[in-house]
């Protein structure tokens, strides 16, 4: 057996290049896949429903997917649609298909599977007990699955399911990014530890080609090994590079979770067959005694509006940090004065960046460090946008004043290169779970909807 | 003195889903590899100290065929949470580039610790 797996690139939207992806639209792909989603780029897209890549660049990337999907004749499978495979991020790329192929006069039968999950039925699985956490999972309860959104990430099955009704192109909900290029060679009775590991190795593109890029891979999936073949321009992969891969994001490299199983990677060996191809062999599947499904899901935490400023004077970046505590009372104050009473200063968070003494690390920064210059992100966190809004309008300005002991006169503490200096961020959402469904049928999670274009 | 960054073609961090930290130290070449390892250098008691989290939390896995050995721990602040200020948790190994690997006993207890394998799915 003989299949051909074209995977064009790390994220939909990416922006692949034209010249590779010929290539390996001319080496006869058995099946495209790709995903257009992660939880990589924080909670925010699952819980607004706002894609992280814009409907341009998501639409020049599908042009190309679904011509090429044409011209072969085989199944275009995206995942993970909208960025956190939300029901919204589905249509929205569903409406994107169907513009593309009234534009480009495509028909074709286009499945939508949607993993929203409503409260009541998360609710169900906790009282039943089939809500199980994860490494470091934070704690849940019963109401949480009211306050957050939550989606359900599917195996393969509901994608084999809508194969198996005839559609071609597939746009999938959030999905375990490995089950797009799983199914079809599952499907066709192809080795369950190679097509695994298939999948995982071509998953995020050219990521593990030298030098990495968002560009397409290509996969020819045998009966005991798969070469795996960078098509970038001037780029190339070894044996180390692609082994290299398992550790992508992943807690543990030789131990991948899958819904129905674990894929085992321990025995993998990788040869080079040429400059840009490596051969593997070896890895293994253990099927799970039950089936599950990751829930991920994203709560509202509140609106916030961001300051940022600069110091330059070395006896203001030596002051500022001591100050800091003391205008924070003066805020509590201020915002009892401002609001009348109605806004409880517990309910805002002033929160100060310094940028130079260790703002990225936080509380694990080792290090002293003493800048020549600090940057400072003034983060106020609210209930709601105006009060978030009206509290950064006197923090900005309170902090740009603050009592210098040293300076006799009033100085500028803070240089703005904003005017106004505060900028309103929006909602800010946080993850809530790290959990499985457990005891589920590989489908009932899941509504695909069919349509002829 | 010899740095991690003496043994390392890159050292990273990256996020293994909003709740796991991920550090993977992929050494130059095979002799570097060894030594790394056999100084027992990153165990799971730096990374304890270091990112304020117990032992028992944090997995250390060898990977001969990569070069690397690999280290994931429960994330110190979860992934864009209002405290969280490296959303892709990508600036985390700067304090370990440039410190002195020193031998350490704890290498015949680490690199086989294995975290139940759901850990890692994070699709």
């Amino acid at each position: 057996m003989e299949l051909r797996i074209l995977a064009p690139t790390g994220a939909l939207g990416a922006g692949f290049d034209k010249g590779a992806f010929a290539r390996g639209v001319a080496a006869c792909p058995d099946v495209i896949a790709c995903d257009a989603g992660s939880t990589d780029s924080g909670p925010a897209a699952l819980g607004s429903g706002i894609p992280k890549l814009s409907v341009q660049a998501v639409t020049r990337d599908l042009r190309l997917l679904l011509k090429a999907r044409d011209e072969l004749g085989v199944p275009l499978i995206i995942g993970s649609c909208g960025t956190a495979g939300r029901d919204t991020g589905v249509d929205q790329v569903a409406g994107i298909a169907r513009r593309i192929a009234a534009e480009e006069n495509l028909s074709f039968k286009l499945g939508l599977i949607y993993s929203d999950q409503p409260a009541a039925r998360l609710q169900e699985l906790y009282d039943a007990g089939r809500i199980k956490p994860l490494a470091h999972a934070p704690a849940i309860d019963r109401e949480l699955f009211e306050r957050s959104h939550t989606v359900a990430m599917m195996g393969i099955e509901p994608i084999q399911e809508a194969l198996g009704a005839g559609c071609d192109v597939i746009l999938a909900g959030r999905a375990s990014d490995t089950a797009l290029f799983a199914a079809v060679p599952h499907q066709r009775g192809a080795n369950p530890g190679l097509t695994w590991h298939m999948a995982k190795t071509i998953e995020c593109g050219a990521a593990c080609a030298i030098p990495p890029s968002a560009d397409p891979m290509f996969v020819t999936l045998r009966d005991d090994h798969f070469d795996v073949t960078t098509l970038a321009d001037g780029s190339r992969l070894t044996p180390r590079s692609i082994a290299a891969h398992t550790l992508y994001e992943n807690a543990d490299p030789y131990h991948i979770a899958e819904p129905s199983g674990v894929l085992d990677t321990s025995e993998a060996t990788y040869e080079a067959v040429d400059e840009r191809t490596v051969r593997v062999r070896g890895a293994q599947y253990r099927p799970a005694d039950g089936y599950t499904n990751k829930l991920e899901g994203a709560e509202l935490v509140g609106y916030q509006t961001v300051i940022v400023g600069g110091v330059r004077d070395r006896i203001v970046i030596d002051a500022l940090p001591k100050l800091i505590p003391v205008a924070k009372q003066y805020f509590e104050s201020k915002i009892r004065e401002v609001f009348d009473g109605t806004v409880d200063p517990s309910s805002v968070e002033i929160d100060y960046r310094l940028y130079g003494t260790g703002a990225v690390l936080g509380d694990n920064e080792p290090g002293s460090l003493h800048p020549g210059e600090l940057g400072v992100v003034i983060t106020v966190t609210a209930p709601d946008q105006p009060t978030a809004h009206a509290v950064a309008t006197f923090v900005a300005h309170a902090s740009s004043h603050l009592p210098i002991v040293e300076y006799e006169g009033l100085v500028s503490t803070l240089a703005y290169p904003y005017s106004p200096p505060e900028m309103d961020r929006g909602a800010l959402y946080r993850f809530t779970l790290n959990h499985v469904a457990t005891d589920v049928t590989p489908t009932e999670l899941f509504r695909t909807v069919t349509e002829e274009l | 003195m010899t740095t991690l960054l003496d043994y390392c073609s890159l050292v990273r961090s990256k996020n293994a889903g909003p709740f796991s930290l991920t550090f993977d130290f992929i050494c130059k070449d095979q002799e570097t590899y060894e030594d790394l390892v056999a100084t027992g250098f990153l165990n799971r008691n730096l990374f304890a100290t270091l990112y304020g989290t117990d032992p028992d939390h944090i997995l250390v896995v060898n990977h001969p065929l990569a070069l690397a050995v690999k280290v994931s721990l429960p994330r110190p602040v979860v992934q864009g949470d209002v405290r969280d200020a490296d959303c892709y948790a990508g600036q985390q190994y700067a304090p370990l580039m440039d410190m002195e690997v020193v031998r350490s006993g704890a290498e015949s207890e680490d690199g086989q610790q294995l975290l139940p394998a759901e850990a890692s799915c994070i699709g």
